[in-house]
């Protein structure tokens, strides 16, 4: 095999990468939010499982949890008489979701306390209920703070899909593997890999800047 | 049998959960030795990229800037396949454990270098300009006044990044490294019970961070805001 042959398996062990940070990314984003904004809640039930959900998933590795859910889950459901068996597809989207999502709660708590305590008081003044105050004057500001953050932990999810090969996922990184097992051209297969990876994570990068610059328009003129 | 403990399967989750703590502990202390190798070789190596980076010519500090871009922006466990099976090529054949704490330092000098360049840049630029008013040389300048200062906002990034590394450690399990994740899958592998061993290593590491993460926190705030004095 010449190294123009790669391409192909490895194009499609891309396109399963690519199709992992995307749903893993907008799942782990609901997440962030979620438990972001129950961790501000007022309701002592919602605040104490938002926080056990970010302490734990950010806690533990995310090898740890992927392999939990993969390996140890099912004999939990068993246990109870459940059928808690995930494929892999739905072990990896969770535990990467799972994760990223937890991460993603910290900023989204960081950028909703950040609004300034003026807003808050004028939202009251006007009578808006809490839950208006939240959609409309704190979360519009609060969003374009969030970003940059949002913007590496996209990249750090697009990295962490490569861990889901050792649940025999067919991404990239298992292609990589696999054509590596059959054919021993190390350096050459892992470069093209890599350089992979980066492109991806480059594009990903510029999609997260436009992304930035369009919720831009929500900050106010002053901030 | 795994590292000289037996397990005990037929007498009920407890005593099982019980006589796999020893082989979980022993799996627990390769993991914190290559955490704190991995974080060793991401200090020094971070250094390097820092200088590099800050270098006044393109010629140096462009590449660098590419390369510490590029190790950020790939996975590790690409990374440590890398190196594992592409060394040995060219003649370098290290043990599994020592590949993986270098492609944990490897990966995390990206972000150290990144904590150091901003740590220093974060040193008030009147600071430079007092210390060239009183005559005081670049160098002494960066050793007397500029370090002590960016010290202790360093240190707590990095270790930010040394519970980084401790979760990571996982990774180095597919090539062999005995760590805990590997050492409680091969106990799930033998009895058929992943469960409890996955589920320790889990409560492990939350243990594990939580001890870190506060260590973190102390430190943070016991070092002098205004800088280390050298004397």
């Amino acid at each position: 095999m010449t190294w123009t042959e790669y391409l192909v398996p490895l194009g499609q062990g891309a396109w399963v990468t690519i199709q992992l940070t995307f749903w893993s990314t907008i799942f782990g984003a609901l997440l962030s939010f979620a438990a972001g904004i129950g961790k501000l809640s007022r309701n002592p039930l919602i605040k104490a499982l938002s926080i056990g959900y970010i302490e734990i998933f950010r806690g533990t590795s995310l090898l740890v949890q992927l392999f939990w859910l993969y390996f140890a889950l099912p004999l939990l459901g068993q246990a109870i008489g459940i059928d808690l068996r995930l494929p892999p597809v739905a072990a990896g989207v969770l535990a990467l979701s799972l994760n990223i999502g937890a991460y993603g709660a910290e900023v989204v708590r960081g950028a909703i306390q950040s609004v300034s305590h003026d807003q808050y008081e004028a939202a009251t003044a006007l009578n808006f209920s809490d839950r208006q105050a939240l959609w409309r004057v704190a979360l519009p500001q609060a969003i374009p703070e969030m970003m940059p953050s949002f913007g590496n932990l996209a990249v750090q999810n697009l990295k962490d899909t490569a861990l889901v090969s050792l649940i025999s996922l067919q991404d990239l990184a298992f292609k990589a593997e696999q054509i590596r097992n059959f054919t021993q051209d190390s350096t050459t297969i892992f470069t093209i890999v890599l350089a992979m990876y980066f492109g991806m994570a480059l594009v990903l990068t510029a999609m997260m800047k436009v992304l930035e610059r369009s919720v831009g328009r929500w900050r106010t003129a002053r901030s | 049998m795994f590292f000289g403990y037996e397990w005990i399967t037929d007498q009920g989750p407890l005593v099982f959960a019980w006589s796999i703590l020893p082989i979980l502990l022993t799996g627990m202390w390769i993991t914190i030795k290559a955490t704190v190798l991995g974080f060793i070789i991401a200090l020094i190596l971070g250094l390097v990229w820092a200088v590099l980076k800050a270098a006044p010519t393109p010629f140096i500090s462009w590449p660098a800037n590419v390369f510490t871009e590029f190790i950020r922006d790939t996975p590790l466990l690409v990374q440590l396949f890398f190196l594992y099976y592409v060394l040995p090529e060219y003649g370098l054949v290290l043990p599994a454990f020592l590949t993986g704490a270098l492609a944990l330092g490897l990966q995390y000098s990206a972000y150290t270098a990144e904590v150091y360049r901003a740590g220093i840049e974060a040193v008030a630029r009147g600071q430079r300009e007092a210390a060239r008013a009183l005559n005081i040389s670049s160098s002494r300048t960066f050793t007397h006044i500029i370090l002590p200062q960016s010290v202790p906002r360093i240190i707590p990034a990095l270790g930010n990044y040394l519970v980084s590394i401790m979760k990571d450690v996982p990774v180095l399990s597919v090539v062999t490294v005995l760590e805990m994740l590997n050492v409680a899958k091969i106990i799930g592998d033998r009895t058929f019970q992943y469960l409890i061993p996955l589920s320790m290593v889990g409560a492990i590491y939350l243990i594990m961070t939580l001890i870190a993460s506060a260590g973190v926190r102390l430190l943070d705030k016991n070092l002098p805001k205004r800088g280390i004095a050298l004397k």
